[in-house]
Formats: structure tokens, C-alpha cells, sequence
């Protein structure tokens, strides 16, 4: 059984059935899933949770729905690294790094994908669709091959190649929309109506999905010893996933898993190319603009953020802030991560990381702080972001003397014998 | 002016189940004040106090955000498509 209580609109309070709604027949607000916590609060265990699978699965209970056999990758209880050659960089204390990037399909999507399609099973759905970036295209099409389902995915016609080609192998149809990402999610908002037997994960079953974000924080908490962080880091895109980050951490304490109310403050990163949550941020304003990306993080391009506006509540609700870097200060961020401590981030992680160094440099993020840097999709997958950049140290002949020219790591490490 | 007006499925309980309804009008705005008059109901959908588009209501005109051009204000050319479509999508 699941505790789930209902579906209740974010913006009008009016409730509906857990069925495969999303938006508010009413007012289209947001549906939010609504458990019944007393109800958790005697069932749900630190220890009925170590009990379980080493994946998202040991949640269940918090998740909307329950299944003896869900769909499964096998995803989560990624590593929390503890990050000290980056905080040393930084100059931070306590800093950790959440490798998302150890995923089965390489992000942090195959939490969310993981919960929606089991969920889209038990409605009764055959086909699963949804609009992507790439990483979401990934995990949909990946986790439908295993539950032999029928998956169309639909994506903008110039994403990165390896989002193309790790897509395409799983076998399903993929679809690439001459426009931007924004574009690409207006059409399958549009198909929705048109084809209600098809479980478009962020669409029509988006309410089910963005619950499965919850998991990033569960983990982080469990992680930690059963304590929340002072500080995360989190990317925004659609800003889904940072509200279910802290939605994550407040139902710990809801239910009994937190001894303390968690005081988490939640950061935003965005790129400087799409920040409408950032600008509006910077700017005081409630207003969330949409913007046309131009970014190299094209996972993060949405311009247009259905979240946004309750993304940009949570940071101010909690002290946290909101910042946007170059593209320049990506690829940095990335070559920072991989240097120090050996992750390897897509373009989203370098987003956060070098969002991470821009707020510890402004004295937001403090030393004191027990820091958290959510870093969500493998750096393979965006490999083009880096071609132009790096390469080979040195390319030569296979000789001695060729290498001794070539490379001088100083008479300490390569003096001769 | 006359546009089609493509209907999600949260309102066709409002049209009596169409997808897609004709309306006149010369802007966006008027377009879906003369959809209210036709089918009771739309505007109460869309229109928050203000008399602006309600916060998770997207507009689009021959498939661009009418936010990108002059909102409600913006004009409407015959035979043109107008889409509703729920903003909480996506991510």
C-alpha cells in the first residue's frame, strides 16, 4: 500500500484523486501528491529504510506509489563525496559533492523516470513519452525497454550527439523537433490532449515524477547520518527538482527520520545563457520572464520553467540565493570538479559547481556551513562543451627523448635515475 | 477576425468535449473574451483578478508564446491557430 492521501493544487487547494492528473482543472496550478504523515510517522523507519534495497526503492513509503516490483534501473543511493581538494579550492569547510552521475543512464532522471513509469504501469498506461533534453530522454527510453514498454520521445534537433545516440540505442522512437526545448515541451503539452493514453512522464504524470527528486534529499540525510546539510547547490531547469530537494528534507522531519526541524538553505545555479529564476532573483522580482536560451548546459535550457516561480520561493524562503555563470565558467566548473576530485560532470554539474565557487567567492556560501553540491549528469554525455578546450598533453614520437621534451613534471617527480 | 483556438483537455468540458473551437476578434485578448461569450466559463479559467493570463495558462499564436510578443495585446491575423496549453510541463 502507498500513503498517499490525494493530489492537492498548489496554487487553489483544490484536491483530486490520485489519478493521472497534473494540473488543476481549475485554476491549472500545479498538483502536488499528499501523503498521510501520521500514518508514515508509525511505519516508516531508520531502520525499515537500511532494511531496503540499495536504491530510491528503500523510500517507498514516501513515494507515491508502491509496487512489489517497480521499474527499476537499479538508481540512487549514489555516493555523497566528501569534497576537500575542491573546498580547500574554495576556501569552504565541509563540502560534499552528490554524484548523480552514477546513475544507470548517467543522471539524476532515472530517480524520476524510476517512479513515473511504475506508477504510469499501474494506471494503466502503455506508451511512455516525454520532452527532453537529453538526459530524460535517456532514462525514458532506457527504462521502458525494460518494462517492454512503447517509448516516443520527443527532443530538440540539435542536441549533443552522445544524448542522441544513448537515446536511439534503447530502441524506441525518438524524435527530434526543429525548435528549442521550450518548443519541443509545448508540443507534448499539446499531444497530451490529443493522445491521453500515452504517459508523457513530465506531462500528464509529472505530479508522480517530480516526487522521485525527493530521493536526492532522503539520500543526502540518510547519507550524512540522518542530518540535513546547512547549504545545497542545486541546478534549475524547469526548478522541479530543487523544490522537491527541499520538500525532501522537510518530510524527513514530518515523519520522525530528522530528530531536528532541518534549517537547509537551498541555492540555485543556472547559466548565464537561460536565468530567468536568477534574474528575477537578482532583480527582486516575482515575475519569472521566459527567455530563448543560449547555453552549452542544454539541460538546463529550458526557458521557460514551469517550477520556476516556486523555485525561486524556496531559495528566498530559506536564505539561499540564485546565480547564473558563462558558459566559460562552466567548462571551468567541470575542469575544477574533475581535477580535484575526480567527477566527472555534464554541462548542468559545471553550472553548479562554478555556481558553488561564485557564491562561496561572494560570501553566501560560508566556511562554517555544512555544504551539499548536487551534481546530476555524467560529463560523457556533453563531451563537445570540452573538445575545443583540452586534449592531449602532448602528442609524440615513441622515443626517449621525444617524452623528456615533450613533458616536465619538475625535478621532484621525473628526475633520471 | 476569425481563429481557430485549440482547447486542452482540462477545458472541452467547457465546449462540450471539442478540441477545437472558431473565435473572432482582432487581438489575443478579445479572441478569448469572445471564447468566454460563447462558452461560459473560459475566462474565469484564464483570467486572473487583474484581467491578465493566470500564471500557469500559456498562450501561443501560430505556436509562439504571446508573452515573446504583446501579450493579450498582441494582433491576430485571419485563419491564424490560437493554443491554450498548461505551463506546468516539463523538466
Amino acid at each position: 500500500m502507498d500513503f498517499v492521501s490525494g493530489l492537492r493544487c498548489r496554487e487553489c487547494a483544490r484536491t483530486y484523486p490520485a489519478e493521472a492528473l497534473h494540473v488543476c482543472d481549475f485554476c491549472f496550478g500545479p498538483l502536488e501528491v499528499v501523503y498521510d504523515y501520521e500514518a508514515l510517522r508509525g511505519s516508516v523507519t531508520r531502520e525499515s529504510i537500511a532494511a531496503g534495497p540499495q536504491t530510491i526503492w528503500r523510500y517507498a513509503p514516501l513515494l507515491p506509489v508502491a509496487d512489489p516490483a517497480p521499474i527499476d534501473l537499479g538508481t540512487g543511493f549514489t555516493p555523497l563525496v566528501r569534497a576537500d581538494r575542491l573546498a580547500a579550492e574554495l576556501g569552504l569547510g565541509e563540502l560534499w559533492v552528490k554524484n548523480d552521475t552514477a546513475n544507470p543512464t548517467g543522471s539524476f532522471k532515472d530517480r524520476v523516470v524510476s517512479v513515473a513509469l511504475t506508477k504510469a504501469r499501474q494506471l494503466g498506461f502503455k506508451v511512455a513519452a516525454c520532452a527532453s533534453t537529453g538526459n530524460l530522454a535517456n532514462s525514458v527510453a532506457a527504462h521502458a525497454a525494460r518494462a517492454g514498454m512503447v517509448s516516443v520521445v520527443f527532443i530538440p534537433e540539435d542536441l549533443e550527439t552522445a544524448k542522441i545516440v544513448t537515446t536511439a540505442v534503447y530502441g524506441g522512437h525518438v524524435v527530434a523537433v526543429r525548435g528549442t526545448y521550450d518548443d519541443v515541451n509545448r508540443l507534448c503539452a499539446e499531444l497530451t490532449s490529443e493522445f491521453p493514453s500515452w504517459a508523457f512522464v513530465n506531462v500528464n504524470v509529472r505530479t508522480y515524477y517530480a516526487e522521485g527528486s525527493k530521493t536526492l534529499a532522503f539520500e543526502v540525510a540518510e547519507q550524512l547520518g540522518w542530518q540535513a546539510p546547512d547549504h545545497v547547490v542545486v541546478p534549475i531547469a524547469s526548478g522541479s527538482q530543487l523544490t522537491k530537494i527541499n520538500k525532501g528534507f522537510n518530510e524527513l522531519y514530518e515523519v520522525g527520520l530528522l530528530d531536528e526541524r532541518p534549517g537547509v538553505r537551498v541555492s540555485g545555479a543556472q547559466a548565464a545563457g537561460c536565468s530567468p529564476v536568477a534574474t528575477a532573483f537578482a532583480e527582486g522580482s516575482d515575475a519569472i520572464r521566459p527567455v530563448k536560451p543560449s547555453t552549452i548546459a542544454k539541460s538546463l535550457a529550458i526557458g521557460n520553467p514551469a517550477d520556476g516561480w516556486y523555485a525561486l520561493q524556496v531559495v528566498r524562503e530559506t536564505g539561499g540565493a540564485c546565480a547564473a555563470v558563462t558558459d566559460d565558467e562552466i567548462v571551468e566548473g567541470i575542469r575544477l570538479l574533475a581535477r580535484t576530485e575526480g567527477i566527472f560532470a555534464e554541462t548542468a554539474g559545471g553550472v553548479t559547481i562554478a555556481t558553488l565557487a561564485k557564491l562561496a567567492a561572494q560570501g553566501v556560501i560560508r566556511r562554517d556551513e555544512r555544504v551539499v553540491a548536487y551534481v546530476t549528469g555524467h560529463g560523457l554525455k556533453t563531451i563537445e562543451a570540452l573538445t575545443a578546450t583540452i586534449g592531449p598533453t602532448a602528442t609524440i614520437a615513441p622515443t626517449m627523448d621525444a617524452f623528456t621534451a615533450a613533458v616536465d613534471l619538475g625535478p621532484e617527480l621525473q628526475s633520471p635515475r | 477576425m476569425s481563429v481557430t483556438v485549440r482547447v486542452p483537455t482540462q477545458l472541452r468540458t467547457l465546449t462540450g468535449g471539442a478540441g477545437e473551437v472558431t473565435a473572432e476578434g482582432t487581438t489575443v485578448g478579445e479572441v478569448l473574451k469572445a471564447l468566454d461569450a460563447a462558452h461560459p466559463g473560459f475566462g474565469e479559467r484564464l483570467f486572473d483578478e487583474d484581467g491578465g493570463l493566470r500564471r500557469f495558462v500559456n498562450v501561443f499564436l501560430a505556436d509562439e508564446d504571446v508573452r515573446f510578443l504583446d501579450g493579450l495585446a498582441t494582433t491576430v491575423a485571419d485563419g491564424q491557430t490560437l493554443s491554450i496549453v498548461p505551463a506546468v510541463a516539463g523538466g
